[in-house]
């Protein structure tokens, strides 16, 4: 009996960890929502017969993040162009298939996949049916076919910005950054940040973890601490719910963070000065309308700070009009290319030396 | 030696953070399991507590009142429980099964009924928080800080244990419940009521779990969302039983624990070792532990055994 319920914990307590890696939504079900539809009247061309589809990961669209911020944008693709949309929620990896399958029976336009896990599922489907037209965003694997439109997005340079803030609004000359875990695309917000910093403030001293976990906000939480005992005052996670402790953890120690992929300002008003913003819904508007206007086009689309597919966060309450006006210049050096965000490791040691640790294996 | 003292006011700090969840439900967990009912939805207990914690910490803006509301959340999941499983007699493993689909559907279900279809609630101010205890006493980052200037409840919870130790090993409740979860028959015979001592072991389960999600959503965190609960329910049972089902020792296998995920926090800070080989300390001292220790626990015998009443 003991050995038993033994093996019974153990695997629930599998199953929930695997849950919980995979996103931070529970819901049970694929769902589907034929309710929307079009109701633009004032259109002058009538775009109702077009249809466009988005497929989350196992996310799900009410995620606070990315697939919520994809299906943001394909709703006001909806209203301001009159096309009819709708989104399926993949609930585990084996979903994915059956999602675009489903969408090219009822013979969507666009399908649009939310997310790099996606990859696999979209090739197999996009090489069957070369005439079906797909997006998939964060990945570029799919480039090398011709009806597969690969959104993605330079993190890097929404990095750099807040980093600059950092280096500017340090006091104690160290600043902190908790990572979530140590990919390609993860450490792009790790060069840009490094970069960001000391570019404004040579001296400043960066402290780096790598939490490996994006559903811990007690590990976070430790991570800055840690930090903040070591004189760190700022501190950028790239972490998902990990970094909800590291958010925490500033507040009572009453410091300041910086959050990610969305304005994180609502999570602690008063310690949040700003957030790296991803702008995903941006991405897919612009897809959902090149359907519309005829100019969709396969390959790949790389989204930055000019194209408003990256950008620092609009909530500015807490910096002052020194620091405003000299990310704002900064700005305009990216866009005007006289400052080059490094997004590679030798890119980055190039310029900085071997300052980011975490991609270190 | 400074770095030495710095280091370990970190880890103090982090073992803090980390155990008083586990602990409320592992002591939770040990008076249901000692009076004879197994409660596997410890997990669903907790998810709706630290919910509803966050929720009535917006509504009221107490901590402690919040925190409170978390653990009757808690106690109304060990309602069920205790209806279904000792009433009814149903399989205890499965109805606690049910229980943890419950808890954390439900807690999702009504998140989004509440807040505009957002799977998170919205963050909560501070001072609607559990208090800190020598808030702005000591210098931020000073060993003093880490150590002291924690949530007062981290420290509650080890007074906690101490008084479960004592209503186990010094009261007449105490040698009941442990008699009802070895022999509920020889009880019965000499007029104990069992499905009295039951009732109120699994409720007050439900009810400690409970509180030990609401820590998590009032002292780790400010706001609720799904990702909070993974699994500390699992490993508050694994202490129960790691713990030879005693609140002493199930104190000290939640403190291991929790000090192994410290240890892993702390240790990922240097980025000399793989963060994906530190990820595995706390699972493998986990298995370290129950291989050493567990073949010895002994289970209350009649665990998992509904108990019908002699007409």
């Amino acid at each position: 009996m003991k050995k038993k319920l033994m093996a019974v914990l153990l695997a629930g307590a599998m199953v929930f960890s695997m849950v919980a890696c995979g996103g931070s939504d529970n819901s049970a079900e694929t769902t589907t929502d034929n309710g929307a539809s079009a109701s633009t009247t004032e259109e002058t061309t009538d775009n109702s017969e077009i249809k466009i589809g988005l497929i989350t990961d196992v996310g799900g669209v009410n995620d606070g993040s990315f697939n919520q911020s994809a299906w943001e944008g394909l709703q006001r693709a909806q209203a301001d162009l009159g096309i009819e949309v709708n989104y399926l929620e993949s609930k585990t990896d084996s979903d994915y298939t059956p999602n675009i399958e489903q969408f090219m029976d009822e013979e969507y336009d666009l399908i649009i996949c939310v997310g790099y896990q996606l990859a696999d599922a979209l090739r197999n489907a996009a090489e069957a049916n070369p005439d079906q037209k797909f997006a998939i965003i964060d990945d570029s694997s799919c480039s090398d076919l011709d009806n597969v439109s690969c959104l993605m997005f330079k993190q890097e340079q929404a990095s750099y910005l807040v980093g600059y803030v950092a280096g500017l609004t340090t006091e104690s000359n160290t600043v902190g950054f908790v990572l979530g875990m140590e990919t390609e695309v993860m450490n792009q917000f790790g060069y840009g940040y490094c970069a960001g910093v000391l570019d404004a403030n040579p001296d400043a001293t960066i402290l780096q973890t790598n939490a490996n976990t994006f559903s811990k906000p007690e590990d976070g939480k430790t991570a800055a601490n840690a930090m903040i005992t070591n004189n760190a005052d700022v501190i950028f996670h790239a972490a998902g719910g990990t970094g909800l402790g590291v958010i925490q953890a500033c507040q009572e120690a009453g410091i300041k963070a910086i959050g990610v992929d969305s304005d994180q300002s609502a999570v602690a008003p008063d310690t949040v000065i700003t957030s790296a913003m991803k702008r995903v819904d941006n991405a897919v508007y612009d897809s959902a309308k090149s359907i519309t206007e005829g100019s969709y086009a396969a390959g790949v689309v790389t989204y930055d700070l000019s194209m408003g597919g990256v950008d620092i966060a609009p909530t500015t309450d807490l910096l002052s009009d020194d620091v405003i006006a000299a990310v704002n210049e900064v700005k305009e050096k990216i866009l005007s290319g006289d400052v080059v965000v490094p997004a590679t490791k030798d890119e980055f040691e190039a310029k900085y030396g071997d300052v980011y640790t975490l991609d270190d294996k | 030696m400074d770095v030495l003292i710095t280091n370990l006011g970190l880890l103090i700090n982090a073992t803090l953070i980390a155990t008083p969840p586990l602990l409320f439900a592992g002591l939770g967990s040990c008076f249901s399991e000692r009076s004879g009912v197994v409660n596997i939805g410890i997990e669903g207990m907790m998810t709706i507590g630290a919910f509803t914690g966050a929720v009535a910490s917006l509504y009221t803006g107490n901590g402690w009142a919040a925190f409170l509301i978390g653990g009757l959340a808690g106690a109304l999941l060990g309602i069920i429980h205790a209806v279904v499983c000792i009433s009814f007699h149903a399989d205890q493993t499965i109805a606690g099964t049910a229980i943890n689909f419950l808890g954390t559907g439900l807690s999702l279900f009504l998140c989004k009924a509440l807040f505009d279809n957002s799977s998170d609630t919205p963050s909560h101010d501070p001072s609607a928080a559990l208090p800190k205890i020598f808030n702005g006493v000591f210098e931020t980052g000073s060993f003093g800080y880490n150590v002291l200037n924690v949530y007062g409840v981290a420290y509650l919870v080890f007074v906690l244990a101490l008084v479960c130790w004592f209503v186990f090993y010094k009261t007449k409740f105490g040698s009941h419940l442990r008699a009802v979860g070895e022999h509920p028959e020889a009880c019965e015979s000499i007029g104990i009521d069992v499905y009295k001592v039951r009732y109120a072991c699994v409720i007050l389960s439900g009810f400690l779990a409970g509180l030990g999600g609401a820590f998590v959503t009032l002292a780790t965190v400010n706001q609720f969302r799904p990702a909070v609960i993974v699994g500390q329910g699992f490993i508050a049972i694994a202490a129960v039983i790691f713990g030879k089902f005693t609140p002493q020792g199930t104190t000290f296998a939640c403190l291991l624990f929790g000090l192994c995920s410290g240890i892993k926090s702390l240790a990922s800070m240097s980025n000399a070792v793989s963060p994906n080989l530190i990820s595995m300390i706390p699972y493998v001292v986990t298995i370290v532990a129950l291989i050493l220790f567990v073949g010895r626990a002994n289970a209350p015998a009649a665990n998992g055994k509904p108990f019908v009443k002699a007409r």
